[in-house]
């Protein structure tokens, strides 16, 4: 692909894609696949399974691109995609997975980079909250993850994980409580051992 | 009304006050520990927004591997061929290349070491 079609607005790809052109769909894999991969890892806590997530959130995008009529913007949609699949994927996973040490989610420290702009926040303390973030139970993550992080409304949230918008509250009030009191605990014991 | 009977609803006050009890409401307005409280949830809701600006690296073979299973996909298809990214194998593919750079590297070294005069630096 050249550089000025590489150059082409979101948009354009998209109509492209719509009608079956496989090198604009692949170009908009590789705009998005990024943040494609940032959401499925909040969401499933697991480099294994975000990545499988994100080749089935593509998979399933490209096979629906033709359904897909533009009333969002074309992100908003693989998120709903991305959210979805995560959430099949965890459910086959809780029925059929037993946790082996190695896909254990290594410490966040190893594997995420703070960007400058965030240095002004202790990176310390965002790695905190993100290994908090990966032990809660995955129902209660993908909540907080999608409200919190992603700043998607309730009843988005409610219809991508297939549940109630009163559901998708009590989680999100669960979820905060168990990351308020997990990252507490975590400060105590770590001011025990200074 | 104390403390323990609005601590449960601290959670959701952040964004979502008109959902409650206009007098649970007041009272967390009145009440310091109450309005502690609900300043660590607004510090939790805010550093979780930031987390959304933490860059996180994916597997290297990640981008070529969806391609690759999107090629062998026809639009509309019905099937789905999932190609396997094993962030095992990467990393092993890596932790070569890191043995083979080195050992280049060495090379590098030795042989100028080798060719260098007796005596230079570096």
């Amino acid at each position: 692909m050249t550089d000025i079609e590489r150059e082409q607005p979101e948009d354009q790809l998209v109509t492209a894609a719509r009608a079956g052109d496989r090198q604009a769909f692949e170009e908009l894999v590789r705009l998005t696949y990024l943040d494609t991969y940032a959401l499925a890892l909040r969401l499933t806590a697991n480099e294994e399974d975000a990545c499988d997530v994100v080749q089935d959130t593509y998979l399933r995008a490209w096979k629906g691109i033709g359904r897909f009529r533009g009333d969002s913007q074309f992100t908003t949609w693989l998120y709903r995609i991305t959210a979805n699949t995560a959430a099949t994927h965890l459910r086959r996973r809780q029925r059929t997975r037993t946790e082996s040490l190695d896909s254990v989610a290594e410490p966040e420290e190893l594997r995420r980079e703070i960007l400058p702009a965030d240095a002004a926040e202790s990176g310390a303390e965002l790695a905190r909250l993100s290994a908090a973030l990966d032990q809660l139970p995955p129902k209660l993550r993908a909540v907080v993850v999608l409200k919190d992080v992603y700043d998607q409304p309730h009843d988005v949230i409610a219809d991508q994980l297939g549940i109630s918008v009163t559901a998708a509250k009590v989680r999100l009030h669960r979820a905060r409580k168990r990351l308020r009191d997990e990252l507490e605990a975590d400060l105590r014991r770590s001011t025990h051992a200074v | 009304m104390r403390f323990e009977d609005v601590a449960d609803a601290m959670a959701l006050l952040v964004d979502e006050p008109e959902a409650l009890d206009p007098a649970v409401v007041a009272f967390v307005e009145s009440d310091l520990r109450s309005q502690a409280e609900l300043a660590r949830y607004r510090k939790l809701v805010r550093s979780l927004r930031r987390l959304r600006s933490v860059h996180v690296e994916p597997p290297a073979g990640l981008l070529a591997e969806t391609l690759a299973a999107i090629e062998s996909t026809p639009p509309g298809s019905r099937r789905i061929t999932r190609h396997r990214v094993t962030t095992k194998r990467v990393a092993f593919v890596g932790a070569l290349g890191g043995v083979a750079a080195g050992a280049a590297a060495t090379a590098v070294v030795v042989t100028r070491r080798r060719m260098s005069p007796a005596g230079s630096v570096g």
